[in-house]
């Protein structure tokens, strides 16, 4: 499941993603839209709010992915997904996938009320949450997605974030929705996959892609897949499945590592104290055996 | 077939008629009932409409918008606080060039609280690029739908139409519901338009240092819309045997004075003005259906023999006054008209207007000499 060499199955060949587009360099957004348009194919419409896949997908006249797409209002990705998918009923076309592309901040923050609303009508649609931890397209503003302990420019050193990080995917488990997936750029095989299998199921389907900004979190753009692979090796991001709300799936437990290395990368985290580790620590720990305990 | 309906049942059957496809709605007093009843349809089949239950009037537009830009027909209605809520997804929807039809139940906004006739909240959308329309009837209201999707639907700008809450949208009336073969042949099916497509992907809503030219477009459009809300109207005459104007005057060719208003207020200025006439006082009415884009040249002839004109607006705008009187103050300015503009703020929050406050406007306004600031009635003491 480590790299893209390893995969073993059928993948879309015509790159949907186009050379030319505007993410800066060692962008994890940009490989999450790439894979997860691997996984959908060409067969797919979808919404972007304001957010640094809005930049990245092109400015009039120009355009960067080769699927229709609709730049909609920032609190609006769930509900205009749903609204196409209406419209593509009520005229009867079929075998189209709907996508609702978003970080982190439209969907923890300001979309969560239509995220919510889509979820419990289970709307047909595929909502890919790019997750960077943080407004990176407006500049590196905290969003309810940013770890605790971390810096950014709204939570300045030396006061940084003191909350830890929403878990949306226990709210979205609340929902009882068919499909939810955590899943990284580190790891593509993996995400191609959880990606084919969502959109074989029907309903509501949301998945949570781990997405590393260079820009944002500090670090230096080659680190992108290693800082990607170090946040599920330490358990800081494991992936997993929901299905219908209560059957977890994990996936095998990687070789694990400390925190501590996951941290020392990054900038962001440079005011993390010996009492934060220790408090890491324990949440992961907790973490792990509340999913292995919801894994049977 | 004639029935006894109120507006807003009037609203769902006109909506009915216009085969909509996907209906986007949150509920609010006193617009409920319209989606009410459309959700009926829907699950009886009635309508072939996709009804979304969505969790708020932001999510409501944003669905009509996005479906719109797939390419089906929608609606949605709200009222007041809703509308408020909807305001940055209009702009959405008049800037995606989507014809979109909603009906707006006019209602007060807090705070305080207040659920009844007002019209400031459609008149603070100005802005937002929809066409709007004011009704007085309930079958006014069942027309101006039919009439606006085929208007929005070549023009491709969104309507509103406006019905005042309660006053007009619970008052049950005489409404002819035309056969569905005569709607369809007046309202076919939406025209193709550009839309999202798998075979021919585009994006839509992108970033562009051209906005000034989509604005301009947008300017020029609304220009147009003056012409084809004529057109339409016609046409619906020459089919339905009922026309409306984008200005409805009454006894406005002799007349000195002439009262000026929107919506079922115009009704009462009417009987007033006809016991006027019999005491010898030249008085009309002049009630603005079509409010953007403003009829600013029909204004201008339909004042033209006037001396003075009183404007009663169930709106205002704090810290300048009564919203149409300011537009149409706007409207004669350079056009060497010399009528001379009263302003008067009444019924605000669903207050009454009655015979009484439309005759006290009429004696105020001959006698005073030049128009001072805007006089309010019906204050409480």
């Amino acid at each position: 499941m480590d790299g893209i060499a390893q995969i073993k199955f059928p993948v879309e060949q015509e790159e949907l993603v186009c050379p030319g587009h505007t993410a800066c360099p060692g962008c994890g957004a940009v490989l999450a839209m790439k894979y997860v348009l691997k996984g959908l194919g060409p067969r797919t419409m979808a919404v972007i709010p304001p957010a640094c896949a809005g930049v990245i997908s092109g400015g009039f006249p120009f355009m960067a992915l080769k699927i229709p797409v609709l730049r909609i209002p920032f609190e609006s990705t769930a509900i205009t997904a749903s609204g196409i998918r209406a419209a593509l009923d009520a005229m009867g076309k079929k075998d189209i996938h709907v996508l609702a592309w978003a970080g982190d901040g439209a969907t923890f923050d300001i979309g969560l009320q239509a995220l919510s609303g889509a979820a419990e009508r289970n709307d047909d649609i595929i909502y890919v949450c790019y997750d960077n931890e943080g407004y990176m397209n407006t500049g590196i503003q905290r969003s309810s997605a940013t770890p605790e302990g971390a810096w950014t420019t709204t939570t300045p050193a030396p006061y940084v974030k003191d909350t830890p990080k929403k878990d949306i995917v226990r709210i979205m488990a609340a929902h009882k929705i068919p499909y939810i997936a955590t899943a990284s750029i580190g790891y593509p095989a993996d995400l191609i996959k959880k990606v084919n299998k969502a959109k074989e199921k029907k309903g509501t389907r949301f998945i949570l892609v781990f997405s590393p900004c260079p820009t944002g979190w500090r670090y230096s753009s080659e680190m992108t897949i290693r800082i990607a692979r170090l946040a599920v090796q330490t358990d800081l991001f494991p992936l997993y499945e929901i299905e219908d709300g209560e059957n977890y799936t994990l996936n095998p437990r990687r070789s694990a590592k400390p925190v501590r290395d996951y941290f020392k990368l990054q900038g962001r985290f440079r005011n993390l104290k010996e009492d934060n580790l220790k408090r890491f620590e324990e949440m992961l720990r907790k973490e792990r055996d509340y999913l292995n305990r919801m894994a049977g | 077939m004639k029935k006894v309906i109120s507006a807003n049942q009037s609203v769902s059957y006109a909506v009915r008629a216009a085969k909509a496809q996907v209906i986007a709605a949150y509920p609010i007093t006193p617009q409920s009932s319209i989606v009410e009843m459309l959700s009926g349809f829907c699950a009886s089949g009635e309508l072939n409409a996709r009804f979304i239950n969505v969790e708020s009037e932001h999510s409501a537009m944003a669905a009509c918008m996005s479906a719109s830009v797939a390419g089906a027909r929608t609606f949605t209605a709200t009222s007041s606080q809703g509308l408020a809520l909807m305001h940055e997804v209009l702009h959405y929807a008049s800037g995606l060039r989507l014809p979109i039809v909603m009906a707006n139940v006019n209602r007060a906004l807090a705070s305080p609280f207040n659920l009844k006739a007002d019209l400031s909240d459609s008149l603070s959308q100005r802005d937002t690029g929809w066409l709007q329309f004011y009704c007085e009837s309930g079958q006014e209201v069942f027309d101006t739908i039919i009439q606006s999707y085929r208007i929005a639907e070549q023009l491709l700008l969104p309507v509103m139409v406006n019905l005042e809450g309660f006053i007009l949208s619970h008052t049950y009336e005489i409404v002819d519901v035309p056969e569905q073969r005569d709607v369809d042949r007046f309202l076919p099916p939406a025209p193709p338009r550009e839309s999202l497509d798998v075979d021919n992907p585009a994006m839509f809503g992108s970033t562009t240092d051209y906005y000034i030219n989509f604005r301009y477009k947008m300017h020029a459009d609304m220009e147009r819309a003056k012409v084809l809300c004529r057109e339409s109207d016609a046409e619906f005459k020459g089919m339905f045997g009922r026309e409306y104007g984008l200005l409805c005057p009454y006894r406005c060719e002799d007349a000195d004075l002439i009262l000026i208003t929107a919506g079922t207020i115009a009704g009462s200025c009417r009987v007033v003005a006809d016991r006027y006439r019999t005491k010898g006082l030249k008085v009309g009415v002049l009630r603005i259906r079509l409010f953007r884009p403003f009829p600013a040249e029909l204004i201008r002839a339909a004042l033209r023999g006037a001396r003075k004109a009183a404007v009663i607006d169930r709106d205002f705008s704090p810290g300048c006054g009564g919203i149409f009187a300011q537009e149409i103050k706007a409207a004669l300015q350079g056009s060497g008209s010399e009528v001379l503009v009263f302003e008067f703020i009444a019924g605000l929050g669903g207050k009454d207007v009655t015979d009484t406050d439309i005759g006290q406007i009429i004696e105020h306004t001959i006698n005073m000499s030049k128009p001072g600031e805007s006089a309010w009635m019906g204050l409480l003491r």
